[in-house]
């Protein structure tokens, strides 16, 4: 098996599942119906990109298994999402603003990804980049609305930005696989999309009227399946009917 | 019986898509390609989006409808690029679906979207995400009622 290949295609699966997971939490409590609804679309999308990508991974992997044994079957520190995917939903404004942070590199990634020597990674990439840019709109929409809205939103997106700003850097800083994607050519340049990402990040910021935080330390050890506290109860949610029933099915 | 492209083509006409079962996968873009290969048959789908539930309830129908009508030697190929378009709807679908009560896809963007009630251009955004996927729901200033638009993609 091509290791480095499917840890790549892990990291990307992992934090689509793992976000598509926490933006389901949502349903039935959103704060309007028609946010409530674009959460759980958006959720949707995300384990929709998360199941082609597990797909693959288990032709990669080659041991007779299926997407759904990676998705439900691994172990927490067998996932590569990084940390900012699993952290709580807190209020809306940090939803919004985790989103943003996300869907600020997935769309760029996806971008690039479909220039992939690798024809399966490009026509994911080419599949999920429209749905990626959809994303970015809603939420950079969102930070902006909150950002530059009333006393109370600004104050919560910005407590959200203080509180996440921490966990932003993970998604483009290169594990083993990402440089190997890279040099091989089957995945991105994470150094093009950081430049691309924080720039975008700061204009929206600005024009949301928030201020950057001032702190340079970042959080890691997601992709090296290093992770915070919540995602083993994420888990137990996801995984809990394949983990008492095994093989059930719908 | 000629087992041809156009014979299979015309059972699949029945096969509509789950969540707005007016418009046939032909219709939607959905169905790709129809190969036939010494007796072998190819049916080449493609998802709308990446996440969309009616995949598995087509894949089911299309192997109803094929069976039901005495084809058995066929496969389903699930093909993701290029990457599923609007502009592969037919302008007989968008028809049907202007009909059916949504307004369909519009290349010249959504600040002229046609309310189909009344057909009143005087319609706003209302949110970006409808009811599936594939929608958002706008509302007519004059007529009043709320409709879904089938974004463009
Ligand atoms: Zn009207």
């Amino acid at each position: 098996m091509n290791e480095n290949l499917f840890n790549y295609i892990l990291q990307q699966a992992d934090n689509c599942l793992i976000l598509g997971q926490r933006l389901g939490e949502w349903c039935g409590h959103g704060p309007v119906l028609e946010q409530d609804i674009a959460m759980t679309n958006i959720a949707l999308d995300l384990i929709g990109q998360s199941r082609m990508l597990y797909q693959y991974a288990a032709e990669v992997q080659d041991e007779g298994k299926s997407e759904d044994d990676l998705a439900y079957l691994r172990d927490a520190w067998d996932f590569k999402n990084v940390l900012l995917v699993e952290q709580t939903n807190g209020d809306f404004a940090k939803t919004i603003l985790r989103q943003f942070l996300f869907d600020s590199f997935n769309c760029p990634f996806y971008e690039k990804l479909k220039d992939s020597n690798d024809e399966r990674l490009a026509a994911i990439a080419e599949k999920s980049h429209k749905e990626a840019l959809y994303h970015l709109k809603w939420s950079s929409d969102w930070v902006l609305r909150l950002g530059d809205g009333t006393e109370e939103s600004h104050e919560r997106i910005q407590n959200a930005l203080e509180e996440l700003w921490s966990y932003s850097e993970e998604i483009v800083n290169p594990s083993e696989a990402d440089d190997d994607a890279k040099e091989k050519g089957y995945g991105v340049d994470l150094d093009a999309i950081k430049s691309e990402r924080t720039d975008k990040i700061k204009e929206v910021l600005e024009e949301a009227t928030l201020a950057v935080p001032e702190g340079t330390y970042n959080h890691s050890g997601g992709k090296e399946g290093k992770h915070t506290e919540y995602l083993g109860y994420i888990l137990a949610d996801l995984q809990f009917l394949q983990r008492a029933y095994p093989g059930n099915e719908w | 019986m000629v087992i041809d492209q156009d014979h299979i083509s015309q059972l699949l006409e029945e096969v509509t898509d789950p969540e707005i079962p007016v418009i046939s996968i032909r219709d939607l873009g959905i169905l790709r390609d129809i190969k036939i290969e010494n007796d072998q048959i190819e049916i080449v789908i493609t998802p709308t989006y990446s996440g969309c539930p009616a995949m598995l309830e087509i894949e089911k129908n299309i192997n109803n409808t094929l069976k039901k009508n005495g084809i058995e030697n066929f496969k389903i190929a699930t093909v993701l690029s290029p990457a599923w378009t609007t502009d592969w709807m037919s302008e007989e679908g968008k028809q049907k679906l202007k009909d059916y009560g949504i307004a369909p896809p519009n290349p010249t963007g959504e600040s002229d979207i046609q309310c189909p009630n009344c057909g009143s251009y005087n319609t706003i955004l209302v949110s970006q995400f409808g009811s599936t996927a594939c929608k958002s729901l706008f509302k007519c200033e004059d007529c009043l009622e709320p409709f879904d638009y089938f974004k463009c993609h």
